[in-house]
């Protein structure tokens, strides 16, 4: 259909009114292994929505197949993962294996949280796009799932 | 195989990727639907609205897992979440899984968040939709959780086959009970958080709302027409009491819909409101397509300088 001929105030009665609606990036937000401290991955869930963005938060201590299963479902644009326990390279891998399993190797998965050098470039190695370290600015956290999340 | 097909099989990447598409209404995903179509009819859906904090989402935790029973392979449960979109950044923060940990990863439960992106009403506007794509690729039950809902979002009744209220202790008194809206849609009143003080005065002031409607029933109503007397079902999401017992209720109210003929009734409400629905939306589109957009911009400015009425406006534009 031809929205360019018409005026502004019809193009938004229309999207009010009725479809198509604009596609939304959709992200996961994940919080697996033991620790407790939610406050970063809160904070990163509020800013990819005050982007615009349809943020599923799975609240803490999830497995990686509890992980797996709600990217699934929800058909996610973007996985980001926060850690602070440590266990980032026992957590990552599996979680990655599961979403290939299930057909979503294509789905980028970002990090966030305490994850020393020599780690972050192995988990580079196997597939994360990026790893954000405390003092991360959010900005750059929203270009960067802009960037790579691209939904069809 | 076609999407649709490989999702009626049981692919949950096909189905959770069917979502997406009839969500954001892509053509694709729309003519899946058309295809599925004639397999729909099947579940039973079920809606579960309330208030805001009256434990929706962990009571919807408990009852799929009632309602699937023990773990199997098969579709039992799909959950459709819907949460309110922000109406200032068109983001959403979809929060509902965080008390579903416990169906995260069963292989017969399927949960899915929804945003109402700007729908008013309680759902979200392809609430519809979904719900017919997960019972056409054959879950036994829909649960549609709304967002929480205060005294006028009852768009769930006409969506579901059984609606129910959760309320909990301390939100309101017995001149709320009476009050029209949500509490007239309930098919099943479920008074959570049993566990706290003033459970049993709500629960109380409810039954006397409901003895209230009878009373007045019966003195237009001659002969006792078998009619479905809603029950009041106290639970505590929080320990597991009573959800069984609400499951009960929710099969009992699945059985009085198909014997009492008031099954029909709604299947006939539900599809009429969809047809409704896409016939104002393609009217809308034939117009938009064949009207001026000078003559548009002519009329609203005239509106916005008070020299013509919004209804004159519209008189003008079909003239």
């Amino acid at each position: 259909m031809n929205f360019q001929l018409r005026p502004k105030g019809i193009i938004f009665i229309k999207q009010d009114i009725c479809e198509p609606m604009d596609r939304k990036i959709r992200v996961l937000i994940a919080k697996p292994g033991l620790d407790g401290h939610d406050r970063g991955a809160k904070v990163i869930a509020r800013a990819l929505r005050d982007a615009g963005m349809e943020v599923i938060y799975t609240g803490l201590r999830q497995t990686p197949e509890m992980i797996a299963g709600a990217a699934l479902q929800e058909d996610v644009d973007a996985v980001g993962l926060s850690i602070l326990s440590g266990a980032h390279m026992t957590l990552v891998p599996r979680l990655l294996d599961l979403m290939k399993a299930n057909g979503q190797d294509a789905t980028p998965v970002f990090v966030g949280g305490i994850i020393p050098d020599e780690d972050a470039a192995s988990l580079a190695a196997l597939g994360v796009k990026a790893i954000y370290g405390p003092g991360t600015p959010t900005t750059r956290v929203i270009e960067d799932v802009k960037k790579f999340a691209n939904p069809v | 195989m076609t999407l649709a097909e490989k999702a009626a099989a049981g692919d949950r990447l096909s189905i959770a990727r069917l979502l997406t598409m009839i969500e954001s209404a892509t053509s694709e995903g729309l003519d899946a639907l058309d295809e599925l179509y004639p397999r729909s009819g099947k579940a039973h859906i079920i809606g579960i609205t309330g208030p805001s904090g009256s434990g929706k989402s962990t009571l919807v935790n408990r009852l799929a897992l009632a309602l699937a029973g023990e773990s199997s392979t098969e579709r039992k449960v799909a959950i459709i979440a819907v949460d309110p979109t922000s109406p200032f950044s068109g983001g959403a923060l979809l929060g509902d899984r965080v008390r579903m940990r416990d169906l995260a990863d069963r292989p017969d439960i399927f949960i899915r968040s929804m945003a109402t992106r700007g729908a008013l009403g309680g759902l979200a506007r392809a609430t519809c939709e979904t719900a017919l794509l997960m019972d056409a690729v054959g879950f036994q039950y829909v649960l549609i959780e709304t967002v929480g809902a205060g005294q006028s979002e009852v768009d769930i009744a006409r969506l579901a086959h059984t609606t129910v209220v959760i309320e909990a202790p301390g939100l309101g008194d017995d001149v709320q009970a009476g009050k029209a809206g949500i509490l007239e849609i309930a098919d099943i009143l479920v008074v959570n958080k049993s566990d706290k003080t003033g459970a049993d005065a709500a629960a109380h002031s409810l039954a006397v709302m409901l003895e209230i409607g009878e009373d007045l029933r019966k003195e237009t109503e001659k002969a006792d027409t078998g009619h479905w007397k809603t029950p009041i079902v106290m639970t505590s999401a929080l320990n597991g009491e009573g959800v069984s017992a609400l499951a009960d209720a929710i099969r009992e109210h699945h059985a009085y819909l198909a014997e009492s003929g008031e099954g029909e009734k709604r299947s006939q409400t539900r599809a009429e409101d969809m047809l409704d629905r896409l016939i104002r939306e393609r009217l809308f589109e034939t117009w938009q397509e064949q009207s001026d957009p000078g003559q548009y911009q002519q009329v609203k400015t005239e509106v916005i300088q008070r020299q013509l009425s919004p209804r004159k406006a519209v008189n003008l534009l079909f003239s």
